[in-house]
């Protein structure tokens, strides 16, 4: 039983690299200029960066790709820390409201940032989106002392994010400076426009995060078990529930800052990566999320990008055509135990 | 004297609202102790309490003299394993890994289990009779088996106690036989302390060295079953209303029928007692003798009878008893007589079957 598992687990992991690998390639090869396989070889190999196809690789299609495999992982980790933080299968950032918090957040400041004339840097993003997550995350807490049925927490979360995104709105619409022309897009969700010193910066947040959650992987199981239980195996309950609500919120704030809020992500790839595993022990379930909300990304913001090019797609809406149909698997599935 | 396991002064209760005050629990290393006590008494806050799932509202807990509180939640984890009736949680773990769990306290940074943890999963897997179930999903085991496999992750912690909420509640008379012997062999093998609450009284007075009888703000009483199981406490204890509760012998009757009796019952040495029941069920009053104080069938007389005969036990029945029952039988329409063939001191009985004769009653013999 043992051995068959780690056969499964070897099997799953080689699967969402190999997944990975492919996506990459492929967002980086398909687009308005095609790039063959053997020429994206040959350009990264010899560091080649002047002509056209190397421009466009270098400077927007590896950026964006590398952007969408970090916040891709971020987002479905986070998704995975709120599931297991609330013992709610259908939580994650934006249904819960957080990405929309850490949106308006993010939008008040670059607006008043903008009439200050300042330069926005991307470190003072994600920490504008990290207060604004946090704001929505204490909102969702005190709710969830008052309602304990998940349905109802969900409820309340998709309130949040209503309210939120109507006053991310009206600041956008009335902000007129050009700087802030992109807001719209960025508030819709999107990968476009990323630079590599974005993608230093979310590399070095999300590596970080990702250390410290990987870290947490043994009290993480402890705490699936149900709180009692957790307690009397040791765990300090009071710290791994702080961790979790920051760490979660620092993901999720990561992706808004870039990316804007991406809905489904976060819900939907922890189950897929859960059968895929047969397990939920975080110190597989931690890697595998990543690996697989980056596949998922990829997949989604290239189908984002060709679709209907040259117009492109906000993320969202792709996310949410493979994501949304995950989570009511995941509640029919749910119910069908139940009764069972 | 010091006590291996003590609680001083201990309140306990929920948002600062003391429920029970002032509990004081002494146990030596290895003895069992038993809560009891109706519904909604605080048997689980007691319970939780002392594992520190709940702030204690005052007083200390000791372990080995160590006040609990000051202890590491890590050090608590490898001393004492909690069974509490909130199922766990669990999502695409076998029954295996659920014991598996129980080894959190000493593995590693990262939780990889080595080949000694497996074994000592193993080893608490075969104690409780799991070990045939150990890859099914734990979500889709009965409620019995999920209640062993509970219990053998409890063991599997190598705890020096275990405190349990009602753990034989889901099992059937086997398993709650089978699950009580095998925490007196943990007992005796690796002296292990237990703290339970039971709804079983009858168990509770079996197994445990101590109990702890709670109810409404102080705890009722403390001490060794035979003291506890004294005539009419449990019908205090319980508030019990409808039926009864025979501490001597530990059996429960439903409550006797009402009206007046019409039916004559010469039972003895354990013929009575289906009868009565019988007639209990059909709601119909009855007169019962004669019995000797000794009897199998007393007990159940005197539940459910609405008037027993009785005769001092190891002693010939006297003429005047005989009297007194012919008198009781007059009042009847119809004698049940459970006996065929009459010992030498009940041939007061056998007097009394023929007297039912002469008089016309119409008599039934089983």
């Amino acid at each position: 039983m043992q051995r068959n598992r780690k056969y499964r687990y070897m099997a799953a992991f080689v699967l969402l690299g190999a997944g990975v690998l492919v996506l990459l390639a492929l967002n980086i090869c398909i687009g308005s200029v095609k790039i063959t396989l053997p020429d994206m070889l040959r350009t990264l190999g010899n560091q080649e960066r002047n002509g056209t196809a190397a421009r466009i690789l270098w400077d927007i299609r590896l950026p964006r790709a590398a952007a969408v495999l970090i916040l891709g992982g971020a987002l479905a980790l986070a998704g995975y820390l709120l599931q297991t933080f609330f013992h709610n299968p259908i939580a994650g950032p934006f249904v819960l409201g957080i990405s929309s918090g850490a949106k308006m957040v993010v939008a008040l400041v670059m607006v008043f940032l903008a009439g200050k004339a300042v330069r926005v840097t991307s470190a003072s993003m994600i920490l504008a989106a990290f207060v604004g997550a946090m704001l929505s995350m204490g909102f969702v807490l005190l709710l969830s002392r008052r309602v304990s049925r998940m349905s109802m927490l969900v409820v309340s979360g998709v309130m949040i994010g209503y309210i939120c995104s109507a006053v991310t709105e009206l600041v956008v619409t009335f902000a007129e400076d050009e700087q802030i022309v992109n807001l719209h897009n960025w508030s819709q969700g999107s990968f476009s426009g990323m630079t590599w010193e974005n993608v230093e910066v979310m590399a070095v947040v999300v590596a970080a995060a990702f250390a410290v959650v990987f870290l947490l992987s043994k009290p993480l199981g402890a705490y699936q078990l149900g709180e009692a239980y957790a307690q009397n195996l040791g765990v300090n309950i009071r710290l791994l529930r702080i961790g979790l609500v920051v760490l979660s919120s620092i993901l999720s704030a990561c992706i808004v800052a870039f990316a804007g809020p991406v809905s489904f992500v976060g819900i939907a790839t922890p189950h897929l990566v859960k059968k895929l595993l047969g397990t939920t022990e975080p110190i597989w379930m931690i890697p595998a999320c990543f690996l697989g909300g980056s596949a998922f990304c990829l997949f989604c913001d290239l189908l984002a990008r060709c679709l209907l090019a040259p117009t492109e797609l906000s993320i969202s809406t792709v996310t949410a055509i493979f994501g949304a149909p995950v989570v009511l698997w995941v509640m029919a599935e749910r119910k069908k135990e139940r009764v069972a | 004297m010091r006590y291996y396991f003590k609680t001083k002064q201990l309140s306990v209760g929920y948002q600062a609202k003391p429920l029970i005050r002032d509990i004081e629990i002494g146990l030596e290393k290895g003895e069992i102790l038993t809560l009891i006590g109706p519904n909604g008494a605080g048997k689980s806050t007691i319970l939780k309490s002392i594992a520190g799932q709940l702030q204690l509202m005052g007083g200390n807990v000791y372990l080995e003299q160590k006040d609990m509180t000051q202890m590491s939640g890590k050090e608590i984890s490898q001393r004492m394993a909690v069974v509490f009736t909130e199922k766990l949680r669990t999502e695409l773990m076998t029954c295996e890994d659920v014991v598996a769990t129980g080894r959190y306290p000493y593995t590693g940074r990262f939780g990889i289990l080595s080949k000694e943890d497996y074994a000592i999963v193993g080893e608490a897997m075969e104690l409780v009779h799991v070990s045939g179930i150990k890859n099914r999903d734990f979500t889709k085991i009965s409620d019995g088996q999920r209640q062993r496999v509970m219990l053998a992750r409890a063991i599997c912690q190598e705890p020096e106690m275990i405190l349990l909420d009602e753990p034989t509640s889901f099992l059937d008379v086997k398993y709650k036989l089978e699950f009580l012997s095998v925490l007196q062999e943990l007992r005796r093998k690796k002296g292990l302390t237990v703290i339970m609450s039971l709804h079983e009284l009858e168990l509770a007075e079996r197994i445990s060295d101590r109990i702890l009888c709670v109810k409404g703000e102080y705890v009722e009483r403390f001490g060794k079953p035979e003291d506890i199981f004294k005539p009419g406490y449990i019908r205090s204890l319980f508030d019990i209303g409808a039926g009864s509760f025979d501490e001597e012998n530990d059996s429960m009757e439903l409550e006797a029928p009402a009206g007046r009796a019409d039916i004559f019952v010469i039972a003895g040495g354990g013929t009575g007692r289906k009868v009565y029941r019988r007639l209990q069920r059909q709601g119909r009053a009855f007169l019962t003798g004669i019995l000797f104080e000794n009897d199998l069938d007393y007990p159940a007389a005197r539940a459910l009878a609405a008037g027993v005969i009785k005769a001092e036990g190891f002693e010939p029945i006297r003429e005047t008893l005989l009297m007194e029952a012919r008198e009781k039988m007059d009042s009847c329409q119809k004698v049940i007589c459970c006996k065929r063939t009459f010992g030498s001191l009940e041939k007061a009985n056998e007097e009394l079957l023929a007297y039912a004769r002469e008089t016309g009653k119409n008599v039934e013999i089983i």
